[in-house]
């Protein structure tokens, strides 16, 4: 092991069936370090996080903790707290019927009996040197999002841990509570524990962090000082790409655009019950537009609403000038709207269907019950479409669950392609699929926007986004709070917008 | 508006699992007042309340171990064929092996460990369906009842019907019946035995760590596993100890009745779920009481008893009455469910727009 | 090397062909035939007899098989939509049977006890039963899809009381019926040999088909299993389909209580199907089909239910007590679940392959 090391990880492998989520990447975290982890989605981060915390077992690699020669192995949960390392989850795993003390302390105690005064008043002690202002015996399903998620990192931090793995901890919590979290790695970082810091905000790498390791595809690019890597390396390091490369595709979206005739879609005073303040939205024929915020800014939320995909609470909408009611997904397939969700696994595929039900599906079911495909129109359609967009996959009968996320993803945008929408929206098509995809998929948005239709493209990585819309909208706290477009279409731009800041 | 946010504060402090206790032990006491009311003074004899604990003694201890199965996420359904079994195997072994007391205890025991490990087994570390498994378990103790005795028989073994017969008075309880003759107020074994595993699973679930960790389960399986809980053990135990309750109550159930017959705790299983439902456990897990589960089953032997009272065809009514209430709670926990969904939404709304919250306030109680 | 590409193309065929859903009852059904084969080939003897009044009648074992059998798979094709769509079983199908046969003798009968000719055409009476079925499935389905109370608890309510309300419909009397025409239908049409039960399942089974054919249902009930959130944002109304499978249930329910009060001409509330509902779910299990939901096949399941037909009659011939019958059906449902478990799947299919290799370099070292 290197000196002062608390986790060594090498030549770490897992895979899962079609993909290699991991190929022999090494992982070193040193004494009061925080260490950045960063890659694209998909790129292996979430991966190598389960593997350290026995959530998933690795195929093959030793895993080396300090104060023991050996490797150690860490096949659960347990083993992982019992070797010193605790972890913060993005996705909140706290049970939401226990109270807030109990989920600090439960699954790490020793001893029988439980004590819930003593346990209160300790947990008040730990609640409040973090500046939680929360009940330890209030039940945690009634706390918000944002205090669960501190919820989770008291506990993480009260254990006395050697390793801490912040897991984007940061995108459900507000300015003032990542302040008071990094305070409170600062102070950790004295101790001498050494923390894993994931995150999609840069500048919060730039803040706190020592040194940053790079994965993009399941393997390892490298690990840096902070201070020898700026920002823009940083991004090409994780894209795999040098700026200039990607500049290839940056096709002049506005010329498509249909300035004449009624917008395609126009919305007025829409709100869902999903937490967004209501908002105007309007897309022009051949026009791509973005929406734009942070995670959890309530970009996903708009389009829902646009779709009826949430319950719909308010707002009036018009389709090419004429006034339409959409409360439910139905009502917007059949006036041409076409949306792909973001989570591709939970609200996209049907696992256990095949390629061929999966592409036919919508169609199918804007089409009616009483009206079946035949076996042979299915087919044709399948087989069209696994050709027009490259789809890998042993056969139309094949279970879609059985293809590569790029792929999945490809076959449900054939699923959507095939209603021939007017209006197509995409809300994170090239989340945690591999690059090639996303050009593709891009390329993909620039022509059928060519060819006339309306696209709503959606993105995490802003540059995605700036070469394939032609108008963003900016979204902070469930709000629009701009929309830029022509020469306002700069990184900077996007930046200041949706930090409020001015010009 | 202050006053309405403050009592929708007040209830939100209040988990899931007081809230379903409390509305359980309140119905409780409003059914048995009107029983008083409207039924007369029958219902406020002592004795009354106590037959209704005799009758059910072996019922209280199956919800126990039905409730933990429950608050952990899974349910078992094997609990009235393994009383069956249980009861018919002692029978069997007092009187035809000239078995003692002690001995079926123990076979009693035996049986329902055995049941609790083998479908713990399967439902925990082959994962499962609980209902399947536990389904299968009911077919195989009814049908091996059958096949370890035909015929329903009366047990004469004199150690066990002295044991049978022993009764508890409990002084100062006692009535004056027609004669004018005072007569005592009493309860069998069988309840001491039912208190006592309500007492002991009380306190177990409540301040023993391990008995957070069902919770935690229940709860959400994927975050107790994160926890550090270790899911697959704690499901496990959750079975074995319903087995072996399951063999207790079979135990308590022979001593009331003090024969053995396939039929014996024909439907056990489902009163028990409804008892543990009634009671305040959740079906989708994490949240439940033994206290509520014990009121739950006091509820069910209430109805019956107004039911009988009544003077209406006590076997019909019984299950219409039951079957409506259990309807009625689990709608409740239905509306419980969304009430938190609810809250969730009026928090992102509030702290989104503050503005916003007169106009939702005047929304609110249009819709209460 | 030709012969290492045949062999290759052989296990590929014999993989198929065990991945194939319809295997599990069909290999259920030979080694039910060739035990029976074994011990007493006088199983399938079918003999032709007259009835009493004079009518020809086929009798054997496999005629109480089809016979019995029937009622069976027509809940099957029900159970199965279920268990598919909502990821849970209806537990309350036997009492519903006992409310359908009751509204059958409720209309045939009147308020009369024993009336010497029927109150009410047949259709009638089974189209009021199959009315009053629909509508308990439909309580059924509004608390599993709009209550989202889990199908097996939901369905308890029904279960406790569904027998108590059969009795109430006939004021808990036991109404004979005294007409001719109604036994046919769980018994025999004067001159055809085999039992109408069986006519009856096959026309319920040609009905689904011709459903499955000309509509959509078989896609999205089991799209709607798989992954009800993606369902919905693709135009469908998950409630509402889980919903329209309680109902539908519902129909097979007051075939299967046609066919049930028609047997005896009276009922039993007590009695009447009792246990069917486990023997329907054993069938859709039997079948192969995933008991959390998603994928499905009904002819699967529709042999299923036979091959437990099958099953209690072989076992009736060995002279197990009817009591009994359940401890042998439990050990078959935990085989087959433990068959069918991924966790056992994956170990074993570890396990193959570690031999796989083993040989393979036993192999390349010689």
């Amino acid at each position: 092991m290197r000196e002062n090391a608390v986790l060594e990880m090498r030549n770490i492998c897992k895979s899962f069936p079609g993909v290699k989520a991991l190929q022999n990447v090494d992982f070193t975290l040193c004494e009061g370090e925080v260490h950045a982890l960063m890659g694209e989605n998909g790129a292996g981060k979430s991966t190598l996080i389960k593997v350290l915390t026995g959530v998933y077992t690795k195929d093959s690699g030793q895993v080396y903790i300090k104060g023991s020669d050996k490797a150690v192995n860490i096949k659960s949960p347990q083993d992982a707290q019992k070797s010193g390392i605790s972890t913060v989850y993005q996705e909140i795993t706290l049970c939401p019927n226990l109270t807030v003390a109990e989920n600090i302390y439960i699954g790490r105690e020793k001893g029988m009996l439980l004590n819930w005064k003593k346990r209160n008043a300790e947990a008040e002690k730990v609640l409040s040197s973090l500046g939680i202002n929360v009940k330890p015996t209030q039940q945690l399903a009634s706390c918000s999002i944002a205090v669960q998620q501190m919820v989770a990192i008291a506990r993480a931090v009260d254990m006395e841990c050697k390793v801490l793995i912040l897991d984007e901890p940061t995108s459900s919590l507000d300015e003032s509570e990542v302040a008071k979290l990094f305070t409170l790695m600062r102070q950790l970082k004295a101790r001498g524990v050494g923390i894993i810091f994931v995150t999609h905000f840069l500048d919060q790498v730039y803040e706190i962090c020592d040194k940053i390791t790079v994965l993009r595809d399941g393997t390892l690019v490298g690990e840096y000082e902070i201070s020898e890597l700026p920002r823009v390396q940083l991004v090409s390091k994780m894209l795999g790409k040098e700026l200039d490369d990607m500049s290839d595709i940056k096709g002049d979206s506005t010329a498509s655009i249909d300035m004449e005739s009624a917008p395609v879609f126009e919305g007025e005073g829409l709100v869902s019950d999903q937490g967004i303040k209501p908002f105007d939205f309007h897309i022009r024929k051949g026009e791509v537009n973005g929406f734009t915020g942070l995670l959890g800014s309530g970009r996903s939320e708009c389009v829902r609403t646009i779709f009826g995909a949430d319950r719909i609470l308010g707002g009036k909408v018009k389709m090419n000038g004429k006034s339409v009611k959409i409360t439910k997904p139905i009502d917007a397939m059949k006036n041409g709207i076409a949306y792909l969700s973001e989570d591709r696994k939970r609200d996209g595929i049907v696992g256990d269907l095949s390629v061929r039900e999966n592409i036919i599906l919508a169609l199918q079911v804007k089409k009616g019950f009483f009206k079946p495909f035949t076996k042979a129109q299915a087919n044709k359609f399948a087989e069209e479409y696994i050709k027009l967009l490259d789809i890998k996959t042993a056969s139309a009968n094949t279970p879609i669950k059985s293809l590569s996320g790029g792929n999945q993803q490809k076959v449900l945008i054939a699923r959507w392609l095939l209603t021939h929408p007017e209006y197509l929206i995409l809300d994170e098509p090239t989340r945690g699929i591999d690059v090639g995809t996303k050009i593709d998929i891009q390329k993909l948005v620039l022509k059928l926007a060519s060819e006339g239709m309306s696209v709503t493209f959606i993105s995490s990585e802003t540059d995605e986004m700036l070469r394939t819309c032609s108008r963003l909208v900016v979204m902070r706290d469930g709000k629009v709070v701009g929309e830029l477009s022509g020469e306002d279409l700069t990184q900077n731009k996007i930046m200041s917008t949706i930090a409020g800041g001015e010009e | 508006m202050s006053f309405l946010s403050k009592t929708r504060n007040k209830f939100r402090g209040i988990t899931d699992t007081n809230l379903l206790t409390s509305i359980t032990i309140v119905v409780f006491v409003v059914m048995y007042l009107c029983a008083v009311i409207f039924l007369g003074e029958g219902f406020l004899k002592a004795q009354t309340f106590f037959n209704m604990l005799n009758a059910n003694a072996a019922l209280i201890i199956l919800s126990c171990g039905m409730s933990l199965v429950m608050i952990t996420g899974g349910i078992d359904i094997s609990v009235g064929g393994v009383t069956a079994l249980v009861s018919m195997c002692c029978a069997v072994f007092l009187d035809h092996h000239g078995g003692n007391v002690f001995g079926s205890i123990l076979i009693a025991l035996g049986i329902g460990l055995a049941f609790g490990l083998v479908q713990g087994y399967l439902v925990a570390y082959l994962d499962i369906q609980p209902f399947i498994v536990t389904l299968a378990g009911m077919f195989f103790a009814r049908g091996m009842t059958t096949i370890v005795n035909t015929n329903p028989f009366n047990v004469a073994n004199e150690e066990f019907v002295a044991l049978k017969d022993t009764r508890i008075v409990i002084p100062g309880m006692g009535w004056y019946n027609k004669a004018g003759k005072y007569v005592d107020a009493y309860i069998e074994i069988g309840v001491i035995v039912a208190l006592i595993v309500v007492a002991i699973m009380f306190f177990a679930l409540k301040w023993t760590k391990s008995g957070r960790n069902f919770y935690a389960v229940g709860g959400n399986q994927q975050s107790a596993l994160m926890l550090g809980v270790n899911v697959k053990r704690t499901k496990f135990v959750s079975h074995v100890i319903c087995g072996l309750l399951a063999g207790i109550g079979g135990f308590v159930y022979f001593m009331h009745v003090g024969s053995g017959a396939a039929s014996h705790a024909s439907g056990a299983e489902m009163n028990a779920i409804a008892s543990s439902i009634i009671g305040g456990t959740m079906l989708t897990g994490g949240v439940g009481n033994i206290i509520g589960t014990l009121f739950g089953v006091m509820s069910l032997a209430l109805i019956q008893n107004i039911v009988s009272s009544v003077g209406l065809d006590e076997a019909w009514w019984t299950g219409i009455t039951i079957a409506a209430m259990l309807c009625l709670f689990l709608v409740i926990q239905s509306i419980v469910i969304s009430r938190k969904k609810n809250q969730k939404a009026e928090e992102a709304m509030e702290a989104s727009a503050p503005t916003a919250t007169e106009e939702k306030e005047n929304g609110d109680k249009k819709s209460d | 090397m030709s012969t290492k590409a045949q062999k290759s193309s052989a296990l590929d065929i014999l993989k198929k062909i065990l991945s194939n859903q319809i295997f599990i009852p069909i290999s259920a059904l030979l080694i039910l035939t060739i035990v029976n084969l074994i011990v007493d080939p006088s199983f399938f003897e079918i003999s032709l007899g007259y009835s009493s009044d004079g009518n020809p009648v086929l009798s054997g074992y496999l005629m109480t098989i089809i016979d019995y059998g029937s009622e069976l798979a027509i809940l099957a094709i029900g159970m199965t939509l279920v268990t598919a769509a909502s990821g849970g079983q209806d537990i309350s199908v036997g009492a519903a049977i006992a409310i359908a046969g009751s509204v059958i003798l409720r209309v045939l009968c009147g308020t009369e006890t024993s009336p010497e000719t029927i109150q009410a055409p047949i259709i009638v009476a089974f189209l009021v039963s199959v009315l009053v079925a629909m509508a308990f499935g439909a309580f059924n389905g509004v608390l599993v899809a709009y209550f989202r109370i889990q199908p097996m608890v939901a369905t308890l309510i029904l279960f406790t009381a569904g027998r108590s309300i059969a009795a109430w419909i006939n004021n808990n009397q036991l109404p004979i019926v005294n007409d001719e025409t109604f036994t046919y239908f769980g018994g025999f049409i004067p001159g055809i040999p085999i039992p109408t039960p069986f006519f009856i399942a096959i026309a319920c089974i040609i009905v689904t088909a011709l459903v499955l054919k000309f509509t959509n249902l078989g896609l999205y009930v089991q799209s709607v299993g798989i992954n009800e959130q993606s369902s919905r944002l693709n135009g469908l109304n998950p409630k509402f389909i889980k919903f329209i499978t309680f109902v539908i249930l519902g129909i097979c329910v007051a075939v299967a209580g046609l066919i049930k009060v028609s047997r005896l001409s009276t009922i039993n509330y007590s009695v009447i199907a009792k246990d069917i509902e486990m023997d329907a779910i054993l069938a859709v299990a039997l079948g192969g089909n995933v008991l959390s939901g998603g994928k499905f096949s009904i002819t699967s399941s529709i042999l299923g239910a036979y091959v437990i037909q099958f099953l209690t009659t072989t076992l009736y011939k060995f002279e197990v007590q009817s009591a009994a019958l359940s401890a042998y059906k439990a050990i078959v449902v935990i085989i087959l679940v433990v068959i069918s478990a991924p966790v056992v799947r994956e170990k074993a299919s570890a396990i193959w392959k570690k031999l796989v290799n083993k040989k393979a370099a036993a192999k390349q070292a010689g």
